[in-house]
Parts: C-alpha cells; sequence; structure tokens
C-alpha cells in the first residue's frame, strides 16, 4: 500500500508546539481525517482532534490543510500531492489549546449577542404561518451553515486584525441576514449590525464565500445587503434629510 | 483526588441533541435552573446528522392523515412490541412540537400554499414527514441551540460522564470530565435527564457519530436502572459502501422517498420479489404506480422500496449474498432513473437532495443525477434503551429521566423513518417538564463524595499503565469487529454465545488499557472510558438477542427465523445485579385499551 507523509501540529496546553511527521499507509478514497485516526490510533494515541459525523454535517473537524481552511473530512488524498508531506495544523484565527483543537468559545459568546428570532402573529387562527416557498429560498442557503468556523478563521479582520471585540464575523453575518430576512421576524438589527457588529469593517474580500464547504454566498448575498440595507437606513442622503425635517 | 469545580443545578440534563435541548428548553421555560452537559461543541450532536424529515400528522399535503394513522403506523412498524402509550403521545403530540419549532425560528420547505411541505416516507401511509431538503437534523438541532443561549441555561460543552450519583436510590448527580483540561467536576442535581443517543459506536459499519457510545444506557444500566428492547437495533439499508473510509455513512430514505429505486447486478428491482403480507395492501402492484405515489399521486400505493427499514436491510443484504450485488458490496440505488419521467430531474435531485449530491460528489467522485449510488445496510439505531414511564419519562430510578435515542418504547422492534426528530422533541419536552416538577417537589440532593472519589480514582487509572498497557483503539476496534461479526443483520445461537466469549476477553483487555501523556484532550484516555459504555451495552445486546428466540423487526435469528406470537406479548429487559452481572428477564406488556386496539384493527385494511 502506498505511503504518504502527514506533518501535524503538536503542542501540549500552554506550551510552544511545532510539525511532528508521522508516516502512514494511504488508500483509495481516504480524506485527511483517516489518516488523523489512524496516526492516534497506531502511533500517537493522545493526538488531539475535534470530530464527529465525518460527512461534512456537523462542522467540527476544521483546520488549516497546505494552508487552506478545510474540513479534515471533505478532504480527500486524491485531491492532495502526496508525494510531499501534507501539512495539518489548527485554526489560526484561535487560541490554540492542544494540537489540531482551537479555542472557539468566542464563537458562541457572539451569537448570545445577536438578537434573537421574533415572530408575527400567526398567520392562520390554529396558530400556523403561511410563507412562500419563493420567500424562504435565500433564508434557506443561510441555514445550510453547519458552523465550521472556517470563515471566521480567513477573515483577515479577525485573523490579522484581531477585531474580535467589534466585528461578529462572516459566520455571525450570515446568522443575522438569516433572521433579517426571515419573513416572519420582525425584530431589527440594522442598528446593531452597523454600532457593535462592524459589519463596516468587511471589504468584500470574498475569502469566506472562497473556504465555505457548504457554498454558501456568504459575501454576496448576506454580506452585501446587510451593507445595504445599513447604508439605506443610516446614510441614505434623502432619507437622513427627510429625518431631519420630520424628526 | 478533589474535583476542580462543584456545580448545583435543579434539573441537569446529559446531552444535547434534539432530546436534550428540547429538555432544556421547557425545563428553563418552568423556572428551574438548568444546566445542559454536552460532549461536543454545542451544536454538533448527532441530531445534526438526520436527513429527511420529522414524522408528524399535519395533513398539509394528505388531509386523510391524522394522528390515529400515525398511530398505527408506527405501532405495525414496531410490530406491535412498542409501549402503545408513548406511540400515543407521540402521534398525538408530534404536530403541535413541529408547528413550535416553526414559533423558535425553524425554515422547513413549504407546499404551494405556504405551509410545512411534507414528505412520504417508508411505513407511513400517506406524505408525512416536515423536512428542510435533506438536512433536517441541521435545521432541528440550530433551531432548537438558538432558542435554548437565550433561555439562561448553563451549558458544559465537551464534559463527559461518568458516573451517575445516586442519593438514597434517587439520581442526585453525576461526575464529568472536561476534554479540555481533563478534569473531574461535580454536578449535583433535583433531577437528571439522560438523552445520550445511541450506540453505533459498538460496531464497525455505522451512521453514528464518535459520541454514540451507549454513555447513557451503560449509566443508567450501572446505576440499577432498568433497559429494555436492546435487541432491537436498526440496520438502515442504504449506508455508502465505497470508498472504504466512507463505509456506513447514511444515503437518506428521502432518496426512495423522492423516486429512488433499488436495483441489483442483474438491473433488477428485486424489491417487488418479497412483500410481506400485512403490508401487500399498502404496496403498488408495479413501478408505474410506485412512481406515482411518490409524485404524490394520491390513489397510488407506495412502492416496495419504501416498505420498513428492517425488511429492506435484509433484502439487500440476501442480494449481496446471493452473489447479485454492486461491485463494491451492496447495492445499486438510483434517482438518475428519473430523468425518463420529468425533464427537469437534474435540478430537481439538487434541490431536494442536495446534500446527498454534495456527499457523493465530494466523497465518491459520483454525480447522483447521472449515476447510480452503491448502497448497503449499515448500524443507524437502536430501539432499546432505558425503560421510562410513557407520560413522564422517568426511568425505573427515581429523579433519572430519558428521552430520545437513549429511551425505549415508542419504536418497539423497529423504528420508522422520521419517527426519530419526532421522537426527540415531544419525548424531550415531556422530559425536561416532568424532570423540572420533580425537582421542584425536591430537596437538595446530597453528593456521594465517596463514589464520586472511586469514579475518579478508577479513570485515571489507564495513566499508571501508560503507553505500555493495552492500545485502547485496538480494543474498541475488536470490538466492534466482534458485534459486527457476530450480532448483526443476521444473528445465531452458537455466533452470539461466541460474542459472549469474546466480550469477557474484551472486558479483560479494556481493564488493561493504557495511555500515555497528560489529561489534556488526550483522545486516547477518552477512548479507554468509553470502552466500558461499549461493553456494557454490546452484552445487553447480545444477552437481549439471545433471550428473543424468534424473528422480528431488527432482531432476526437465522435459527428462528418466524416471528412467534407468544414474543409479542413481553419486552426483554436487561438489569444489573448487586454481583455485577447481567439479568435478563421478560417483562409483559400491558394491554391495549379498547379504543387504541380498534384504531390498529381499522388501519390493517
Amino acid at each position: 500500500m502506498p505511503q504518504a507523509t502527514f506533518r501535524i501540529w503538536r503542542n501540549n496546553p500552554g506550551e510552544a508546539g511545532g510539525f511532528e511527521d508521522f508516516r502512514t499507509e494511504v488508500s483509495e478514497g481516504m480524506v485527511v481525517l483517516d489518516a488523523v485516526h489512524k496516526i492516534q490510533a497506531e502511533q500517537a494515541p493522545d493526538l488531539a482532534c475535534r470530530w464527529n459525523c465525518k460527512a461534512g454535517k456537523c462542522g467540527s473537524c476544521s483546520a488549516e490543510i497546505n494552508g487552506r481552511p478545510r474540513l479534515m473530512c471533505m478532504s480527500r488524498l486524491n485531491t492532495l500531492d502526496l508525494t510531499e508531506p501534507v501539512t495539518v495544523e489548527p485554526m489560526r484565527a484561535f487560541p490554540l489549546i492542544k494540537d489540531l483543537v482551537t479555542d472557539v468559545s468566542w464563537n458562541f459568546g457572539v451569537k448570545k449577542g445577536v438578537q434573537r428570532f421574533r415572530p408575527r402573529p400567526a398567520d392562520a387562527p390554529d396558530g400556523t404561518w403561511r410563507m412562500a416557498q419563493r420567500d424562504i429560498d435565500r433564508v434557506q442557503e443561510f441555514r445550510k451553515c453547519i458552523e465550521c468556523f472556517l470563515c471566521q478563521d480567513v477573515c483577515h479582520v479577525l485573523r490579522d486584525h484581531d477585531k474580535h471585540d467589534e466585528f461578529i464575523g462572516p459566520r455571525f453575518f450570515v446568522y443575522s441576514a438569516a433572521l433579517e430576512m426571515h419573513p416572519l421576524d420582525t425584530a431589527d438589527r440594522l442598528g446593531d449590525l452597523k454600532n457593535t457588529q462592524g459589519v463596516g469593517y468587511c471589504n468584500i474580500t470574498k475569502c469566506c464565500t472562497k473556504v465555505c464547504p457548504e457554498h454558501i454566498h456568504i459575501t454576496d448575498n448576506a454580506i452585501i445587503p446587510l451593507k445595504e440595507r445599513v447604508i439605506d437606513r443610516f446614510y441614505d442622503p434623502v432619507t437622513r434629510l427627510l429625518r431631519l425635517i420630520t424628526g | 483526588m478533589p474535583a476542580a469545580h462543584t456545580y448545583s443545578y435543579d434539573v441537569l440534563i446529559v446531552g444535547a441533541g434534539g432530546a436534550g435541548l428540547r429538555a432544556a428548553i421547557e425545563a428553563a421555560k418552568s423556572g428551574v435552573s438548568v444546566g445542559l452537559i454536552c460532549k461536543s461543541l454545542l451544536g454538533k450532536a448527532h441530531t445534526v446528522m438526520a436527513e429527511g424529515g420529522m414524522a408528524a400528522a399535519l395533513a398539509n399535503v394528505d388531509d386523510r392523515d391524522s394522528w390515529k394513522v400515525h398511530f398505527a403506523d408506527t405501532m405495525r412498524g414496531g410490530q406491535y412490541v412498542n409501549n402503545w402509550r408513548m406511540a400515543e403521545l407521540h402521534a398525538r403530540e408530534a404536530p403541535e412540537r413541529v408547528r413550535e419549532l416553526e414559533a423558535y425560528g425553524a425554515v422547513f420547505d413549504r407546499t404551494p400554499d405556504g405551509r410545512i411541505l411534507q414528505r412520504n416516507f417508508g411505513g407511513h401511509r400517506y406524505p408525512r414527514l416536515a423536512h428542510v431538503g435533506d438536512r433536517t437534523g441541521l435545521e432541528l438541532i440550530r433551531t432548537l441551540q438558538d432558542h435554548t443561549i437565550h433561555l439562561g441555561v448553563t451549558v458544559h460543552m465537551e464534559h463527559t460522564v461518568i458516573e451517575l450519583l445516586l442519593d438514597e436510590g434517587r439520581a442526585a448527580g453525576v461526575v464529568a470530565y472536561d476534554r479540555e483540561r481533563g478534569r473531574f467536576h461535580l454536578f449535583s442535581a433535583k433531577a437528571v435527564v439522560l438523552a445520550t443517543g445511541g450506540v453505533g459506536r459498538a460496531y464497525q459499519i455505522t451512521s453514528n457519530s464518535w459520541e454514540g457510545t451507549g454513555d447513557g444506557h451503560a449509566l443508567a444500566y450501572r446505576a440499577g436502572a432498568e433497559l429494555i428492547d436492546m435487541e432491537f437495533i436498526q440496520f438502515h439499508p442504504t449506508g455508502m459502501v465505497w470508498p472504504p473510509s466512507v463505509k456506513g455513512i447514511l444515503v437518506t430514505e428521502g432518496v426512495r422517498g423522492e423516486g429512488g429505486v433499488l436495483k441489483n447486478s442483474e438491473g433488477r428491482r428485486f424489491m417487488f420479489d418479497d412483500i410481506p403480507d400485512n403490508y401487500k395492501p399498502q404496496t403498488a402492484s408495479d413501478p408505474d404506480e410506485g412512481w406515482r405515489y411518490t409524485q404524490g399521486d394520491k390513489a397510488a400505493r407506495r412502492p416496495p422500496e419504501l416498505l420498513t427499514r428492517d425488511h429492506v436491510a435484509r433484502c439487500i443484504n440476501r442480494e449481496v449474498k446471493a452473489g447479485r450485488g454492486s461491485p463494491h458490496g451492496g447495492v445499486f440505488l438510483d434517482i438518475a432513473w428519473i430523468a425518463e419521467k420529468r425533464a427537469d430531474a437534474e435540478a430537481h435531485i439538487k434541490r431536494k437532495l442536495p446534500s446527498m449530491y454534495h456527499q457523493f460528489k465530494e466523497l465518491a467522485d459520483l454525480d447522483i443525477t447521472k449515476e447510480p449510488m452503491e448502497v448497503g445496510p449499515t448500524t443507524h439505531y437502536i430501539m432499546g434503551g432505558i425503560r421510562v414511564d410513557a407520560d413522564t419519562q422517568e426511568s425505573s430510578i427515581p429523579g433519572l429521566f430519558a428521552a430520545g435515542e437513549c429511551a425505549a418504547g415508542i419504536n418497539g422492534a423497529n423504528r420508522l423513518g422520521g419517527n426519530s426528530l419526532s421522537d426527540l422533541i415531544v419525548f424531550g419536552k415531556r422530559a425536561g417538564e416532568y424532570a423540572a416538577a420533580a425537582a421542584r417537589d425536591r430537596a437538595a440532593a446530597r453528593l456521594d463524595e465517596q463514589a464520586a472519589e472511586r469514579a475518579m480514582r478508577a479513570s485515571v487509572e489507564p495513566f499508571d499503565r501508560g503507553g505500555a498497557g493495552e492500545n485502547p483503539y485496538a480494543v474498541q476496534a475488536d470490538l466492534q469487529q466482534t458485534m459486527q461479526a457476530l450480532v448483526g443483520i443476521v444473528r445465531t445461537e452458537a455466533e452470539m454465545m461466541e460474542a459472549l466469549r469474546h466480550l469477557d476477553l474484551l472486558r479483560e483487555r479494556a481493564s488493561r488499557a493504557g495511555v500515555a501523556g497528560h489529561r489534556e484532550f488526550n483522545a486516547g484516555w477518552h477512548t479507554c472510558l468509553d470502552l466500558r459504555n461499549l461493553l456494557d451495552v454490546s452484552e445487553a445486546i447480545t444477552r437481549s438477542a439471545l433471550e428473543r428466540r424468534e424473528s422480528r423487526g431488527g432482531h432476526f435469528r437465522e435459527d428462528y427465523p418466524d416471528k412467534q406470537a407468544e414474543y409479542g406479548t413481553f419486552n426483554i429487559a436487561t438489569r444489573r445485579l448487586p454481583d455485577g452481572s447481567m439479568q435478563v428477564a421478560r417483562v409483559p406488556l400491558p394491554p391495549m385499551p379498547a379504543e387504541l386496539a380498534q384504531i390498529v384493527e381499522e388501519q390493517k385494511q
């Protein structure tokens, strides 16, 4: 059976780490997560990595493979050059815990800060609503998100500029857009998006869209429409004039 | 060995899939303090992998549907050894629970008049599954998660429970460790809800995530609670069979619901060859009628591909054994053929089955709109679990509740597709409600610190043995192989007796398992601790399966291939005796009230 080398990040919590090379057998159809599991079972039992479904549905096994943010379970070895070592390292935009595991708890805190769903009163006496499929197609695209946080990992506002306190990141713009465009929702999140969630920081480089394993059009369909709504509300000259006149 | 923290809650919920989250919502709404422990990050539980939908007789697509038909379908699917009261509550309450999800923000696919769309599924007489493409589980868990985080529930992510603590026979809390630091934490609680899911990791080929190690089953069992129906395991007929690394990953029944057909290597639709008598009146007589059914023709009957999962899995097994399988040991599942019937086939498949399209494209280099898939049975679900009271979900240990896959009763010998997600929300809600009520009536629990100390000490023993001990991954792999080969789809007494001998040896090896390194996020250590649970549930499965000398639902005995009326009158229960051995007993089924029995009879036509 052919072999390949995996250059995997190792560290003990709180200590500086480095790459360690593991050579292991590879077979047809294998993905990077299979190789990591094989190494765990045969060579490094204490190697830390997160995973759950191994089918691209849970978004747990996010890592940087040959420098690109990807899900390990959806990265087939036949798409990689196995004549060179395959580097596998943790997401770099989050604090490192151990090996391939990072502290992503910031994301869970951010979500709590987004105003919750507030539906309008029911449309029918039996307490149900009516929505047309065409009106929810866009929202359903956003709700495909598996919360792998790869978009957060690649976003330079977080990764390079560390604006975690002022910017909620692509994942939570998608989350906000799903709520703002939900036909039943009545809450208003535009003020938060402008004032505390930093939608203005995004300069539309579309890195998030490129790494999304669910192929959500994060920039085009979520962030840009949110920016437009914020601009219409707060910066449109005609609206501002009217606001001045009417108070 | 001191614990790092002691937390105290009125209601403590173990598991944050659909059932655990729904229980947390209900308990929190009633005003008690709620703690939620999950083994992974929040929102990653196995529920996320559910695809097809959740069954509820909303009657949005076919107004002939009602809770009575759903109830009768569930009992028929379970071969009448279900807890009829649970089946009744489930059928009656599922519609309200689904509508409630919409109020929490779920966005289901719609009917042309804007209501929740429902699709066909195996064993359901009418289109009944509310769904979102083929990612309904993701929609369910995200909706519940996003609702829960605003209710003041304290979530302990990446914590694993190792011991259930009792106070004078009542549930009083748990001992857990956190994965990140490997520290122990004590949780005291006035009521505990187990919602830990299934046991799929006891088998080699499974659709389950790593978390499905039977934790709740084993914790309850070791604390003295009764497990029932452990012999009934659902082998889902359609898992991926190739490439090897993805073997077992689920291919939703929705593929067949949308018109997908099963064929053998000779191109024959073999499902037409074997239709059980009790399903004949409801099954299509030819392929054309089957196709019309999948396209919503109310006069048509369903195609045989949509018979119950146990039956379809055995038919596939038979074709493969007879040498009529596909190149990689499965059979063909073809949805691409619908291009003969619909001009928009490609777009339609991508819209109705987006994650299946994606999954095959990415993992098998196969375009399901153009080529047939190869599929075979995969361990998917355990019908058996903790025995609970139907109304309250309380187990045989006071103050200990269970909901979802780790509880038993609603599904009997076989679960219908779509009944799991609805089970989670119906009984998750009930468990949360009654656990909160029990907590309100009770003074603070006393934590058994000695028992906690024993559990913590035993848990760190693998470090004493270090890297020289048994490799826990190897023990786990051998256990999975044993259960797959000897207690799988087709069972015999001789093989299961052999399995028991293997389990003894594996237990001995597991007691010698060792791991090097530190306690921080050490996957090898976590595997050592999971082994005990996997071994307990494997033994319960095997002993229960030996006791049921007949074939029924998910349990098929080659040496007793027929169903026996006598075995339809009881459930098989397992319980831990004080000396540590496993007791197997027959628990009679209570008689069904006349009103429900009449519904069952009426729906047999």
